[in-house]
């Protein structure tokens, strides 16, 4: 009677702590899971300037822009479909390149993306893969005459 | 009670490992079949600086079957699988164009002077933008075109005798009939 | 030639597993006693093999001959000897061999020390070890391996990516590995347990060198990775909560927990079933890293190229090893009876609370690393776990854990008195009151939550010597008595005191670093000066240098404190061209207080004014996280070289049948 009691303490505490840590793990994911979007996602699901989303594309070509005196960057993401314009004050990554995939992350705020962290992989021959699905998806190779085929890539 | 306690962490590990093999799975499906069975994009490419030939574009893909292999001088699985692709193209089954990613003419002009250069006719995409079009993520990349321009198969990564064999020249003679 | 050599070894050496991997364990289950005895040789034999291997390797990279493909896509003939040698294991390829160059290097280990093993255990874990071996070599030979050729032989290689051209990354991953697979050990220990269906008190000490070794390792190998990522990329950061931190990360927390339930499994004969459920976690942790770095499965910032062909193949290795012990484990496991009960007011109790905590840390760990991968397949969308959440969800769970740090070690076996440990507590908790209204009152609009978080710090520092001075009953005898009390002091405890003591530092440079760091990015042209933190950087321009294998752009920063000059620092911008890659090199000042921390970026677009993009980072206390780490090593080492611990030293009372009341317990 009493081993099984002293058992039951343990048991107790135990679950007490793993449901404690349960609940802190689902508040702390509520408040601080960020998502991953396209540009075009981006637009249309009209964010508020107080989410935090991942924006996943190309650095468009020529769009890099520095401004004298400041450390304010500007430059656009694109999906090949849809451009978003990225204002980021800092240093890019060593690998930041224009025509290359890119992740930034921030918040859009009246048609600009405020990004406050850049990630650029570390290995030029290679593509992030959410940034190479995000360019699949763009579809933008339906462009082109396939509507017999009905076979939308996904 | 107390089994049940024990049997908890192969449950909790067997559910992991269903997703780890989801995971998997997306890994390397998806992607690929993007562009299967899709008409291949529209391009034009000239040919590299220095080399003799006119270029590589949509319209050399119609009419015969052919392999487009996305290439560049300084990645080391296409100096691998390059006596792969000089075997295929000494079959004369298909057109085997060459789609050089990113490189420096004179780099590339080297390398194909000192491995052979197998291909039917080279495009220089020079910033990218075509391999793009080609849902191209990692070089090399291979691919099989049909005789209308469809893409019919992409193979992702150094190609290997056995893929060639098994894979690529079945599809080839198949489409070739 | 040697390259081919090296390939038939490792082919060898499969073989030589195979055997190990199978006749011991028959022998051991039909009480035959040659068969047993074939897996110390065998053990041997694989070593030597694997090591010819590596060594054949490592020649080709050496001699820079790169009509071996891995070498020639990870090497380059102007690189630096040093990086020529890491570079072997900077490569997935590479990186496996010295994986299970390592794991038979466990293997032979055992075998040559576990000379006071009953034959029958020693067959069993040599048996385990083997046959984990033998999944990594397929591994290798199957879908990577480094030996393949490249004909014709390139004129030059592709490089190494320039971030892991370093002195502290080279060292690195062979020390994340002696932890990772040293934890094979404990895994082969409590598989061979769970067959012969008996834990004990000298079944606790065996596994505990080799729980520790692999513990002071993959300590180190993480201390060495975050102190890499901190001067290297630039970011002025210690810890990212990157998956692959995360993947080094969990088999530490759950290797930590199993230390310290050993310690309750050899003095108490109690928490049998958790500590073999403890050491098949951690090592299964370890593997399941292995898989999320090298499947491509998650994405993260430093990952190996991956291949879905590899991810497949480990997937199926973790099934089988991971699956298949927790099966064993759950029909086998409810047969282990525990010897005793203990109360909650106990040091047992205060393990086991430590336990829960550092577990749920790790589930915490697991459960945010790998989310992103359950909801993208429910298709729930991309979505990124980042720091933010770690921190809500980990903080909390290690708070409480700290605390009772101090308590814990204070607390007597079997029935401890929480009153008169408290009793004893005073000093730290004055310590950590007055360390409190200290910090507040010098970081006055700092976060109160740093304020408590040095106060805890304080409380375990101090808490830990206290229980020292009550050990040696400082003041309460002669202090010559006392001396001699201290001098008695087994090794073991000495570790554990050095070792707390060393998490205490860690904690307060980890809340100094976190909650003080000043950031201040600008455009600085020369002659130009920026304060931050009290002190100030003079720009005196940059300049272009020439390298080895890179060239750089190099910047002059002065700086000083109230007209006092302190140091003059140069960060460089480097460019590497064989691997057309770009790194930055931050110069850093470490002082007592603080790290001075300085990035130079891009010339600004305006190239007339010879202005620069530069980031200035104050790091307080930041030395103090990687100075904490290094005594908790040191913790570590002390309490390996306890005598009675010593590799083989213990011995097994009597032959007990199986499940039987516990073998002596000596203290």
């Amino acid at each position: 009677m009493k081993r099984k009691h002293k058992r039951l303490t343990f048991v107790v505490i135990a679950m007490v702590l793993l449901a404690s840590a349960a609940g802190l793990a689902l508040v702390a994911f509520e408040d601080n899971i960020v998502f991953f979007y396209s540009p075009t996602d981006v637009l249309t699901k009209n964010l508020s300037p107080d989410r935090r989303v991942r924006l996943g594309g190309l650095v468009e070509e020529g769009s890099v822009e520095k401004t004298a005196g400041s450390t304010v960057i500007l430059f656009r993401v694109t999906d090949l479909q849809n451009t978003i314009p990225v204002s980021y004050e800092g240093l890019l990554p060593d690998l930041f390149r224009e025509g290359q995939g890119v992740i930034t992350e921030g918040v859009m705020v009246g048609g600009v993306f405020q990004a406050s962290e850049v990630l650029a992989k570390h290995d030029e021959n290679y593509m992030p893969p959410e940034v190479a699905e995000i360019l699949k998806e763009s579809g933008q190779w339906e462009e082109q005459d396939n509507q017999e085929q009905g076979d939308k890539p996904k | 009670m107390k089994r049940v306690t024990y049997v908890l962490p192969l449950a909790v590990f067997l559910i992991l490992a269903l997703y780890f093999a989801v995971g998997l799975s997306r890994d390397s499906s998806v992607i690929p079949s993007a562009l299967i069975d899709q008409p291949a994009p529209q391009f034009v490419l000239p040919p590299i600086e220095g080399n003799s030939g006119k270029g590589f574009s949509t319209a050399d893909l119609k009419g015969q079957v052919s392999v487009v292999n996305v290439f560049a001088s300084w990645c080391v699985p296409c100096r691998a699988e390059h006596p792969l692709i000089t075997r295929l193209a000494d079959m004369n089954i298909a057109a085997v164009y060459g789609l050089n990613y990113k490189d420096k003419p004179e780099a590339v002009l080297a390398w194909l002077d000192s491995l052979g250069d197998p291909y039917t006719e080279i495009g220089a995409d020079r910033n990218g933008r075509v391999s793009i079009d080609w849902g191209v993520y990692g070089i090399p990349e291979t691919f099989v075109v049909g005789k209308g321009g469809r893409i019919r198969f992409k193979h992702v990564g150094q190609l290997t005798a056995e893929k060639l064999e098994k894979e690529i020249l079945p599809i080839i003679r198949e489409l070739n009939q | 030639m040697i390259v081919e050599a090296g390939h038939f070894a490792l082919i060898l050496a499969v073989v030589f597993a195979l055997i190990q991997g199978t006749l011991p364990l028959i022998g051991a289950h039909r009480n035959n006693a040659t068969w047993m005895a074939l897996s110390v040789p065998t053990a041997v034999a694989q070593f030597i093999l694997v090591a010819i291997s590596f060594a054949a390797l490592t020649y080709a990279y050496v001699t820079s001959d790169f009509s071996v493909y891995n070498v020639a896509a990870n090497s380059h003939s102007a690189k630096p000897m040093i990086y020529k040698i890491s570079g072997v294991w900077a490569n997935h390829e590479g990186s496996m061999l010295l994986w299970v160059m390592i794991l038979a290097l466990f293997g032979s280990a055992v075998a040559v020390f576990g000379r006071n093993l009953p034959p029958t255990l020693k067959a069993r874990v040599l048996g385990v070890q083997a046959l984990i071996s033998v999944g990594f070599y397929l591994f290798i030979l199957f879908t990577s391996n480094p030996f393949e050729r490249l004909l014709p032989a390139p004129i030059d290689g592709r490089g190494l990516n320039p971030l892991l051209q370093d002195p502290g990354l080279a060292m690195h991953p062979p020390f994340l590995y002696l932890g990772y697979v040293g934890f094979s050990i404990a895994f082969s220990f409590a598989i061979a347990a769970l067959i012969e269906g008996r834990v004990d008190a000298a079944w606790a000490r065996w596994v505990r060198p080799w729980t520790l070794v692999a513990w002071v390792s993959l300590t180190l190998g993480i201390a060495l990775g975050s102190w890499w990522a901190y001067y290297e990329l630039g970011w002025g950061g210690w810890w990212f909560w990157d998956p692959v931190e995360n993947a080094s990360f969990m088999p530490w927390l759950a290797g930590t927990a199993l230390l310290h339930s050993s310690v309750v499994v050899e003095k108490r004969n109690a928490l049998k079933g958790w500590t073999i459920f403890l050491a098949i976690v951690t090592f299964s942790l370890s593997l399941l890293g292995a898989f999320l770095v090298r499947s491509g499965v998650l994405t993260s910032v430093h990952a190996f190229a991956s291949d879905p062909a590899r991810g497949v193949f480990i997937l199926g290795l973790l099934v089988v090893v991971i699956g298949g012990s927790f099966t064993l484990f759950a029909i086998r496991g409810p047969a282990l009876k525990s010897g005793s009960l203990f109360r909650p007011i106990s040091r047992e109790g205060a393990l086991l609370l430590n336990n829960l905590l550092m577990t749920t840390g790790a589930a915490a760990v697991l459960l945010g690393t790998l989310y992103p991968l359950f909801l993208d397949a429910v298709g729930g969308g991309k979505v990124s776990v980042g720091p933010p959440f770690f921190n809500a969800v980990f903080i909390p769970l290690m708070t409480p854990m700290i605390a009772a740090m101090a308590i814990g070690s204070l607390l007597a076996w079997k029935r401890g008195d929480l009153a008169q440990a408290m009793g004893r507590l005073w000093t730290a908790l004055a310590a950590a009151g007055a360390v409190v209204l200290l910090v507040w009152w010098i970081v006055a609009d700092g976060p109160v939550l740093a304020a408590l978080g040095m106060g805890l710090a304080a409380w375990l520092f101090v808490g830990t010597v206290a229980e020292l001075t009550v050990r040696i009953r400082l003041f309460r005898v002669p202090v010559g008595e006392s001396l001699r009390r201290l001098s008695r002091i087994p090794r073991a405890t000495w570790g554990m005191t050095v070792a707390h003591a060393g998490m205490a530092v860690v904690v307060a440079g980890m809340v100094g670093a976190g909650n003080w760091k000043v950031e201040s990015i600008q455009v600085m042209t020369p002659g130009e000066t920026v304060t931050v933190a009290g002190y100030d950087y003079t720009f005196r321009g940059a300049t272009e240098v020439q390298g080895p294998n890179y060239t750089a752009t190099r910047g002059t920063f002065d700086i000083s404190r109230e007209g006092r000059r302190v140091t003059t620092l140069y960060p460089e911008n480097r460019n590497y061209p064989v691997e057309k890659r770009p790194s930055t090199e931050a110069a850093i000042l470490t002082t007592f207080w603080a790290d001075l921390y300085v990035v130079i970026g891009d010339p600004d677009k305006n190239t007339a004014t010879g202005g620069y993009v530069t980031r200035i980072y104050h790091n307080p206390m930041i030395a103090w996280i990687w100075a904490g780490i290094l005594i908790m090593v040191s913790g570590g080492l002390v309490s390996l070289s306890d005598r009675r611990h010593r590799v083989g030293a213990p011995t097994r009372h009597r032959a007990a049948p199986i499940g039987a009341a516990p073998a002596g317990v000596r203290e």
